[in-house]
C-alpha cells in the first residue's frame, strides 16, 4: 500500500460542516434578535425609534460585561456565583467614594471598581486555583461574603443621585453618534476579549483546561496561572460593571446586584457557552445576555404585562440547552460517521 | 550494583550481541530503581534501545514496565539508577521535561482535548506564533498537515478531534510525539482497541517512523503482534529485568518462561463437556447499524465464545442480550421465556449476569468498599422489610472472597485498592452471588496477569460443570480456542461462521472474521 | 503493591460486621460530621456566651420556625446532590406553591382543594426537572437555572405585584409552638422527614443505589439499577416538599407574594454542602445536613441577639461554606505544596552544577 497517495487534500465537505456547526451559534442568536425586533415592531412601531433602539443596546451592556469574564470562567470548566455581589460591592464604593471625593476623574473611578473587582477575583481565583476546592462552593462562599460586607459597609445608607457627578452620569446616559457609550464600552470589551480569546496562547489554553484537565496538564499548560488568571478578570469586569452600574442609575441600595450572577450565567449558556466547558465564544455570550434583554424589552412594548418576561426568558434558557445538547450530539455522529468512512477507504 | 548473571542472561544486557555491530544505543537504562513507601515498584529497571527499532517490553501485570514507562515519561523520579539518553545521563523531574528531551508516551487513555481542532491539539501550549505573540493559524495547520503527510494519514487538521476513533485519536498523539521531535515513542498497549485494518495502519505508521530514525517501544500483551511488529523484546518481572533477546533468538514459551518464572503447563485447563438445555435462545437480533439477524443458543454447561474483530459488533450483542442497548429487532429467550428487551433489570431477573468489557468504568464502583461492590447486584435480596441487612452482605463478600481466593486487605477498603485481577474476581462475585443461567463476560482476561488469568479460566469451567451457560466474547485467540466448546465468529455485524471447539483454528476464525470465509472454501 | 497485612483478628472482625465497631467508627474525629457536631457544641456555647436567654426554649422555637422550610427543602437536595446533580429551583418552587395557594384561596378556592393544587404543581415541576435531566440528558445545573427563572416567572404572572392575605385563622397555628411544648410545627415535620430521608438513604437499597450512581453512574446502570427512575423520582419529591414548604411558609406569613422564597436557593445548597455533602457526588450524610441545619440556625440566633443584620449575617454563612471545603483539602493542599517546594530546590540543585 503506497503511503503517498493516501494523502489527499482535507475533504472541504468536512470542513464546511465544523465551521458552519461552529458560527451556527452565534449566527442563531442574531437571528432570533431580529427576529424578535421584527415581531415587536409589527405590534408597536414605535420599538423602532431612535431612543428604543438605543435602550436596547445600553439595557445589557453591563450584563454583558460580567458575561464576558463569566465565559471565561465557565470554559475553564468552572463557575463564578459572586459576580453579583461583586458588582453590588463595587458599585457602592464607587458611589460612597464619589461622595467624599465629588471631583474624582471618571477614568479613576472605573479604575477603582476594576480593582475592587480584581482583588474580589483575586481571592476566588487563588482559593479555586491552589487549594484546588470546588469552584461552586468557593464562589457561593464569597458570594455570602461579599453581600454580607456590602451590607455592612453600606449600613442602611443609599447613594443618591444628587451626589454623584453629572459627568459620570453622562457615562451611563450620554451617546457617541447616537451610540450609547455604556453600549460602546460593553462592545469594546466583547471585541478585545474575543480577539484575545482567539489569538493568544494563554487563552486557548483556557479552552485546553475545560475540554480536558488531565490533557491540560501533560501538555504543560500551567493550570493554576490561568484558571487563577481567569477568576481575576471575571472579578475585575463585575467590579467595572459596578462602577458603570453607577453610572447608569445613579443609585445604589445594598441590593445591588443580588440575583444577578444567575442571570449571567442564563445569557452565558443562551449565548453557547458549553457549562461543562471547553468551548463557547465572548462573543456568543453577549449575544446571549442581548437578546435575554431584547426580549425582555420587546415584552413591556408589546404591552405583555412585564410579569411574564421572567417566564419566557425561564423557557428560552430550557429551549437554549435542550438545543445545544441536540447539535452536539448531531455532531458527534455525523463526525463519527465520517471518520468510519474514511477508515474503509 | 553488584548481580549474578544467570545463564539466559548470557545475551548480554543490551542484547549488543544480536544486535551486532551497531551504532551506540540511543537510550541507556540502568538498575533504575522505584519505591513507593514500603513497596518496591522497581527495582532494577533496565532496558537498551537502539535508534530505528521496535522493542517490546513485557512482563506480567506488577511486573514493573509501567513504573519504568513513567520514569522516563517524567512522571516519577527514579530513586536509584542511571538513564543515558544519546550518550548523556538525563534526570527528568517532569513529563516536560522528558518531553522536550525526545521522548514521548502514548497512553492507553486519550489525552486529546475533544472541543478543539486536531491542529490544536497537536501543538497546544506551543502553537506557531506570527508578529506580537500571536497564534498564527494558517502556519499551525500546515505543519499539521506536514506531520500527516509524513505518518501517511489523511487527518483533516481543521477537524474537531470530536469523535475520532480510538485509532485515529492515536494517530494524533503520535503527530504530538513526532510535532516534538520525539526519538524515543513508547506505546502502551496501542492495539488493544484496534480493528485489523487499523493495526496494519499501526504497523505502517511504526516502520515508517523507525525509517525515519526513531525507537518506538511497546507495552503489550499480544505476543503475536509483538512477533510481527519489534525487533528485540525485554521482559521483567517483580520489578527486576530479566533478560533481552532478538526476536528472532526467542519463542513464546521461552517469553512466558521468563515472565512468570514456572511453566505454565495448562493454561486452559482440561475439560470434557456435557451441555445441557437450552438457557439462551436469541433469534433474528438486530440493532441498525451495529448488528444484523443474529441467531444462535447457549446451553447449560457449555461456553460459547463470540469472537471477531473489534468493531464486529460482538460486545454490542452482548449489551443488546442484557439490555444495556434497545434491541430493533429479534427475541431473547432464556430457558423457554421471552424475555422483555431493553432493560438490564429485567435481564438480571431472568438469571442473566454481565461482566462488562470495562471493569472499571461499568463493573465496579472504584470507590466503594469491596464488599458493598460484591453485593451492588444482590442488596434487594439482602434486605428484610427494606432495609439492607449489612451482616448478610458480609456474609456474602467473605463467602465469595474465599471462593475466588481474592487477594486483600479489608473488606472496607475501596476496591481501587485492590490489583486488576482481584478486581475482575469482585465483578465476577458480584454476579454469581446471583445465581445467574447465563453468565455474559467480556474479555474475562484483559489487563489480567497470567495467574490470575488462569484461575479465570479454571473458574469458568468451574461454573460450567455446575450447570451454568458461558457466552464469553474474546479478543485473545489463545484463550478462545482454549476456552470455548463453539466459537461463533462475527464480521461486521452479522454471524460469518460458527465452530465446534475440535473443528476451530486460528486461521479459520481469522478468516472467518475478516469475512474471507465462503462455502467450499477451505 | 504489596497489601497491608492483615492479622487474624482483624479478618475474624472482618468477617462479621460487630455494630458496636461500626458506631464507634461513626464518630472518628477525622470525620466531618464528627467535626460539625464539635462545631455545633461551639456555636452553642457562643450563643450562650452572648446572650443568657440564648439556651431558652424561645430560642428553639424561632429557630425552627425560620429554618424549618429551609431545612426541609435541604432534604431532597442532598439526596440530589448525592447523585452528581443539583437543583437550583428549589426557592422558585416554594415561591410558585405559595403564590398559587395565594392567588388561588383570593378566587375563592377551598383552601384544601387550592393546597392540593399546590402540591400537583409541586409535582408537576419536579417532574419537568426530571424529564429534562434524565430524559433529554440536559445538565442539571444548567436545566435548574432555567427552571428556576421560569417557576418564578410563573409565580409572577400568577399573582403579580399582588400579596394573598386572609388566610382561614387555622392556619395561624402554624406559626405557634405545638401545643404546650416549644416545638415548632416546621421543626417537627422536619425531624420526621430527616429521619425517613436518613432511613431510605442508609439502609435501604434505594439509598446504596444512590450513592453507586453518584460515584459511578455507567456502573449503577451496568448493575440494574435504574439510575433514571431514581433522579426522576429525586427531582418529583424535590419539587413536592418544595411545594408543601411553600404551603408552610405562606401560613406562617400569613401572606404570599410572588417574590416569596427569592435567593432561598442557595442557602438550602449550602447547607447541604456545609452538612459534608460533596458537590462532585456520591459522598455526604442525613446526620450532616441536620447538623449543618443546626449549626445555622443557633448562629442565626446568637448573631440576631446581638443585633447583627440578616446580611451581615451572610459573611458567616460564606465562611462557613468556604471553611467546609478547604479544611479537608488542607492536608492535601499542603503535601502538594511541600512536593513543589521539594522539586524546585531539586532543580536549583542541579543547576548548580551536581551531577545526579
Amino acid at each position: 500500500m503506497s503511503v503517498i497517495d493516501r494523502t489527499e487534500a482535507a475533504s472541504p465537505v468536512t470542513t464546511s460542516l465544523f465551521i458552519k456547526i461552529l458560527k451556527f451559534r452565534e449566527l442563531a442568536i442574531v437571528v432570533a434578535i431580529l427576529l424578535v425586533f421584527a415581531l415587536t415592531y409589527f405590534k408597536n412601531s414605535s420599538f423602532a425609534s431612535t431612543a428604543s433602539i438605543q435602550q436596547m443596546l445600553s439595557g445589557p451592556a453591563i450584563i454583558i460585561m460580567l458575561a464576558v469574564g463569566e465565559t471565561l470562567v465557565i470554559v475553564t470548566r468552572n463557575v463564578d456565583l459572586s459576580v453579583g455581589s461583586v458588582l453590588g460591592l463595587s458599585a457602592y464604593l464607587v458611589g460612597d467614594l464619589f461622595v467624599h471625593y465629588p471631583h474624582m476623574p471618571v477614568v479613576l473611578a472605573l479604575l477603582v471598581g476594576l480593582l475592587i473587582g480584581l482583588v474580589c477575583g483575586v481571592v476566588n481565583g487563588v482559593i479555586v486555583a491552589y487549594a484546588r476546592v470546588p469552584a461552586l462552593v468557593v464562589t457561593l462562599g464569597m458570594l455570602y461574603i461579599i453581600r454580607g460586607i456590602d451590607a455592612i459597609v453600606v449600613n442602611g445608607v443609599q447613594i443618591q443621585p444628587s451626589q454623584i457627578p453629572q459627568s459620570f452620569v453622562n457615562l451611563g446616559s450620554g451617546t457617541i453618534l447616537g451610540i450609547p457609550i455604556l453600549f460602546l464600552i460593553a462592545a469594546a470589551a466583547v471585541a478585545i476579549v474575543g480577539y484575545v480569546m482567539r489569538t493568544f496562547r494563554p487563552a486557548r489554553d483556557l479552552y485546553a483546561i475545560g475540554s480536558n484537565p488531565e490533557a491540560a496538564v501533560l501538555a504543560g499548560v500551567r493550570v493554576p496561572r490561568r484558571v487563577f488568571s481567569a477568576f481575576a478578570i471575571s472579578g475585575a469586569l463585575a467590579g467595572l460593571g459596578g462602577a458603570l452600574w453607577l453610572a447608569e442609575f445613579a443609585t445604589v441600595a445594598s441590593t445591588a446586584g443580588s440575583g444577578y450572577e444567575l442571570n449571567v450565567v442564563a445569557a452565558v449558556v443562551v449565548g453557547g457557552v458549553a457549562i461543562f466547558g471547553g468551548s463557547g465564544t465572548v462573543l456568543g455570550a453577549a449575544l446571549g445576555a442581548l437578546l435575554l434583554n431584547t426580549i425582555d424589552q420587546a415584552l413591556v412594548a408589546s404591552r405583555v404585562s412585564s410579569f411574564w418576561n421572567q417566564a419566557v426568558a425561564g423557557m428560552l434558557l430550557l429551549v437554549a440547552i435542550a438545543f445545544d445538547r441536540y447539535v452536539s450530539v448531531r455532531a458527534e455522529k455525523i463526525l463519527r460517521v465520517e471518520g468510519a468512512h474514511r477508515g474503509d477507504a | 550494583m553488584e548481580r549474578v548473571q544467570t545463564p539466559e542472561e548470557a545475551t548480554s544486557r543490551d542484547g549488543s550481541a544480536a544486535a551486532g555491530d551497531r551504532a551506540a544505543p540511543l537510550l541507556v537504562v540502568d538498575g533504575a530503581t522505584k519505591f513507593f513507601g514500603p513497596v518496591k515498584a522497581l527495582v532494577d529497571g533496565s532496558i537498551t534501545l537502539f535508534a530505528g527499532e521496535a522493542h517490546a517490553l513485557l512482563g506480567e501485570n506488577g511486573a514493573g514496565k509501567s513504573t519504568l514507562v513513567k520514569i522516563l515519561a517524567g512522571v516519577h523520579l527514579a530513586d536509584g539508577g542511571h538513564i543515558t539518553l544519546d550518550g548523556h545521563p538525563v534526570r527528568f523531574t517532569n513529563p516536560i521535561d522528558a518531553r522536550e528531551a525526545g521522548i514521548s508516551v502514548i497512553y492507553q487513555e486519550p489525552t486529546l482535548f475533544p472541543d478543539l481542532s486536531i491542529a490544536e491539539n497537536i501543538f497546544m501550549g506551543r502553537q506557531p506564533l506570527r508578529s506580537g505573540k500571536r497564534i498564527d493559524r494558517a502556519e499551525m495547520i500546515k505543519r499539521a498537515h506536514e506531520v500527516f503527510v509524513r505518518l501517511g494519514v489523511p487527518l483533516d487538521p481543521n477537524r474537531s478531534a470530536r469523535g475520532l476513533s480510538v485509532a485515529d485519536q492515536q494517530i494524533v498523539e503520535i503527530a504530538k510525539a513526532i510535532s516534538f521531535n520525539a526519538k524515543i515513542i513508547i506505546m502502551d498497549e496501542p492495539t488493544a482497541a484496534l480493528t485489523e485494518v487499523e493495526v496494519q495502519r499501526l504497523f505502517d505508521v511504526v516502520a515508517t517512523l523507525r525509517a525515519q530514525g526513531a525507537a518506538i517501544m511497546f507495552i503489550s500483551h499480544r505476543l503475536e503482534e509483538v512477533f510481527a511488529m519489534c525487533q528485540r523484546v525485554t521482559i521483567m518481572r517483580d520489578g527486576a529485568f530479566v533478560k533481552t533477546a532478538a526476536v528472532e533468538d526467542i519463542t513464546i514459551d521461552d517469553i512466558i518462561y521468563s515472565m512468570v518464572g514456572r511453566d505454565i503447563v495448562s493454561l486452559y485447563g482440561d475439560h470434557a463437556r456435557t451441555p445441557g438445555v437450552t438457557v439462551l435462545d436469541v433469534e433474528h437480533l438486530t440493532r441498525e447499524g451495529v448488528f444484523t439477524d443474529i441467531s444462535f443458543s447457549v446451553r447449560a454447561g457449555e461456553i460459547v465464545a463470540l469472537a471477531g474483530l473489534v468493531g464486529a459488533g460482538r460486545t454490542e450483542v452482548a449489551r443488546g442480550i442484557f439490555g444495556i442497548d434497545k434491541l430493533d429487532a429479534g427475541t431473547v429467550t432464556i430457558s423457554g421465556h421471552k424475555l422483555k428487551t431493553g432493560s438490564p433489570l429485567q435481564a438480571m431477573n431472568a438469571g442473566i449476569g454481565f461482566v462488562p468489557e470495562d471493569r472499571r468504568q461499568q463493573g465496579l464502583v472504584m470507590q466503594m468498599a469491596i464488599d458493598r461492590n460484591a453485593s451492588l447486584a444482590s442488596i434487594g435480596r439482602l434486605s428484610h422489610f427494606g432495609i439492607i441487612r449489612q451482616a448478610s452482605e458480609r456474609k456474602l463478600a467473605s463467602e465469595w472472597a474465599a471462593r475466588l481466593q481474592l487477594k486483600f486487605g479489608r473488606f472496607s477498603n475501596p476496591v481501587m485498592t485492590l490489583s486488576g485481577g482481584n478486581q475482575q474476581k469482585v465483578v465476577l462475585a458480584k454476579w454469581l452471588a446471583r445465581q445467574p443461567r447465563l453468565l455474559i463476560i467480556d474479555e474475562p482476561t484483559r489487563g489480567i496477569d497470567i495467574g490470575t488469568k488462569a484461575e479465570v479460566h479454571r473458574l469458568l469451567g468451574e461454573l460450567v460443570e455446575q450447570g451454568i451457560a458461558v457466552l464469553m466474547i474474546s479478543s485473545e485467540m489463545p484463550e478462545v480456542l482454549g476456552v470455548a466448546d463453539r466459537i461463533l465468529v462475527l464480521h461486521e455485524g452479522r454471524l460469518a461462521a460458527e465452530f465446534g471447539r475440535d473443528e476451530a483454528n486460528e486461521a479459520l476464525i481469522m478468516r472467518a472474521a475478516a469475512g474471507q470465509m465462503k462455502a467450499g472454501v477451505s | 503493591m504489596a497489601m497491608p497485612e492483615v492479622t487474624v483478628l482483624e479478618e475474624m472482625l472482618d468477617a462479621r460486621p460487630n455494630p458496636l465497631v461500626q458506631f464507634i467508627q461513626l464518630f472518628s474525629p477525622k470525620r466531618w460530621e464528627t467535626q460539625l457536631v464539635v462545631l455545633f457544641i461551639v456555636s452553642l456555647l457562643y450563643g450562650w456566651w452572648v446572650s443568657p436567654y440564648f439556651l431558652n426554649l424561645e430560642t428553639f422555637f424561632f429557630a425552627g420556625l425560620n429554618f424549618g422550610e429551609i431545612a426541609i427543602m435541604a432534604l431532597p437536595m442532598t439526596l440530589i446532590i448525592i447523585t452528581g446533580e443539583i437543583d437550583l429551583s428549589v426557592a422558585s418552587m416554594l415561591g410558585l406553591s405559595a403564590s398559587t395557594l395565594g392567588y388561588l384561596f383570593m378566587h375563592g378556592w377551598n383552601i384544601w382543594l387550592a393546597m392540593g393544587i399546590c402540591l400537583v404543581v409541586g409535582v408537576a415541576g419536579g417532574a419537568l426537572n426530571g424529564v429534562l435531566v434524565t430524559r433529554l440528558g440536559l445538565p442539571s445545573i444548567a436545566v435548574t437555572i432555567g427552571t428556576l427563572t421560569l417557576y418564578r416567572g410563573i409565580a409572577l404572572i400568577v399573582l403579580g405585584s399582588n400579596t394573598a392575605v386572609g388566610f382561614p385563622t387555622w392556619t395561624q397555628k402554624l406559626s405557634l409552638p405545638i401545643g404546650s411544648t416549644h416545638i415548632a410545627y416546621d421543626f417537627a415535620i422536619f425531624v420526621v422527614l430527616a429521619l425517613i430521608f436518613g432511613v431510605v438513604l442508609h439502609m435501604t437499597p434505594v439509598g446504596r443505589s444512590i450513592y453507586a450512581i453518584g460515584l459511578q453512574p455507567e456502573t449503577a446502570f451496568f448493575s440494574g439499577i435504574r439510575v433514571k427512575r431514581i433522579k426522576f423520582s429525586l427531582y418529583v419529591i424535590s419539587g413536592f416538599l418544595c411545594a408543601f414548604a411553600g404551603i408552610l411558609y405562606t401560613f406562617q406569613q400569613a401572606s404570599s407574594a410572588s417574590d416569596t422564597g427569592v435567593g432561598l436557593e442557595l442557602n438550602v445548597v449550602a447547607i447541604a454542602l456545609f452538612g459534608g455533602v460533596s458537590i462532585f457526588g456520591g459522598r455526604g450524610t442525613i446526620f450532616g445536613v441536620f447538623v449543618s441545619v443546626a449549626i445555622f440556625a443557633s448562629l442565626q440566633s446568637s448573631l440576631t441577639a446581638i443585633n447583627v443584620s440578616g446580611q451581615a449575617q451572610s459573611i458567616v454563612t460564606g465562611c462557613l461554606l468556604l471553611l467546609s471545603v478547604l479544611i479537608p483539602n488542607l492536608s492535601e493542599t499542603v503535601k502538594r505544596l511541600r512536593v513543589k517546594w521539594f522539586h524546585a530546590r531539586l532543580r536549583s540543585v542541579r543547576r548548580s552544577g551536581e551531577v545526579s
